[in-house]
């Protein structure tokens, strides 16, 4: 089973690379780009779980390591 | 009385630090490997700057699950003096012995400098050899320093007198330009609401004789010393 999982600072968070990268985007005349918010991507590969532990485990893995509650959210997908 | 200065694949001032403890201020130090579950009777953990684990996922986050550190907590827990420096200040948030997390600095620089520091709180295992309002002079060296903590944290911190040092200019003047990193209310250090585990970014180790520029560091090992002498 393929997962990938979000995990990107939390709206009330300023994010300096997103900005930067906005103001990249506006320089290179992409003037319609509003805002950008930069996250990291992680796909993990399970095995031996069913798809229901594994909806609990997810978000057991990404509260407890992948993100950081305090300044990012998550948010996941089972690819297949 | 004994230091133990962790080491985690990537630390790199745990010899700085140790040089400090034992060579300048004469006092016994000792190095704690990371996998070891044992704090050898220590009544100081100091967790040092560097780059644990190569600062992969989050500064910090791959050292909290170090099998010591669940020592450090215990020890931490029950009253045991913990100083993070620098990374040791992120891996304490991580681990959630002190509240709020890092964000990357608010020039996305790395930011290599000495900066000028006031100190808040004088009445702290760390601080008791400065004076209230004092301004010292010790690097930061960091990518990751700029401190966030949600607005109801903020007030639980300063209700409890939890801000130990705030980035200033050297009159001791809060402003934007002397926050270099961006850190909210330019908090520079912090302890947790007992008083006894300190984080800070910037490097006292590196500033503890005048060949280095600055010897102001040594307040805060002299004030722990000092602490645990009483």
């Amino acid at each position: 089973m393929k997962v990938r999982i979000l995990v990107s600072l939390k709206d009330i968070v300023l994010d300096p690379q997103g900005q930067t990268v906005k103001n990249a985007l506006h320089t290179l005349g992409y003037d319609f780009v509003k805002d950008v918010r930069q996250g990291k991507v992680f796909e993990l590969e399970l095995e031996g779980v069913s798809r229901q532990q594994a909806e609990k485990k997810i978000v057991e893995i990404s509260d407890k390591v992948l993100a950081n509650p305090i300044i990012e959210k998550f948010s996941w997908q089972i690819l297949e | 009385m004994k230091f133990g200065i962790v080491i985690f694949p990537g630390s790199n001032c745990d010899y700085d630090t140790l040089y400090v403890l034992k060579d300048v201020l004469k006092q016994r130090a000792t190095f704690l490997w990371h996998k070891e579950h044992n704090l050898e009777n220590v009544d100081c953990v100091i967790l040092p700057g560097g780059f644990s684990y190569g600062d992969y996922l989050r500064s910090g986050a791959i050292a909290k699950f170090s099998p010591l550190m669940q020592e450090v907590k215990e020890f931490a827990l029950k009253g045991g003096l913990v100083l993070g420096i620098c990374n040791g200040f992120q891996v304490l948030l991580e681990l959630g012995l002190l509240p709020g997390a890092m964000l990357r600095n608010k020039n996305l620089k790395f930011l290599c400098q000495h900066v000028w520091l006031r100190a808040e709180n004088s009445k702290t295992p760390f601080t008791n050899k400065v004076e209230k309002g004092q301004v010292l002079k010790i690097p930061i060296a960091h990518y990751d320093g700029n401190y966030f903590a949600p607005p109801q944290t903020l007030e639980e911190l300063k209700r409890n007198d939890q801000v130990v040092f705030r980035y200033c200019d050297a009159k001791g003047e809060l402003s934007e330009e002397a926050n270099v990193n961006g850190s909210v209310e330019s908090i520079a250090g912090l302890m947790n609401k007992e008083g006894n585990v300190m984080g800070m970014m910037p490097h006292p180790e590196r500033a503890s004789e005048s060949i280095l520029g600055s010897k102001d560091g040594r307040y805060i090992f002299e004030s722990v010393i000092n602490y645990l002498k009483s």
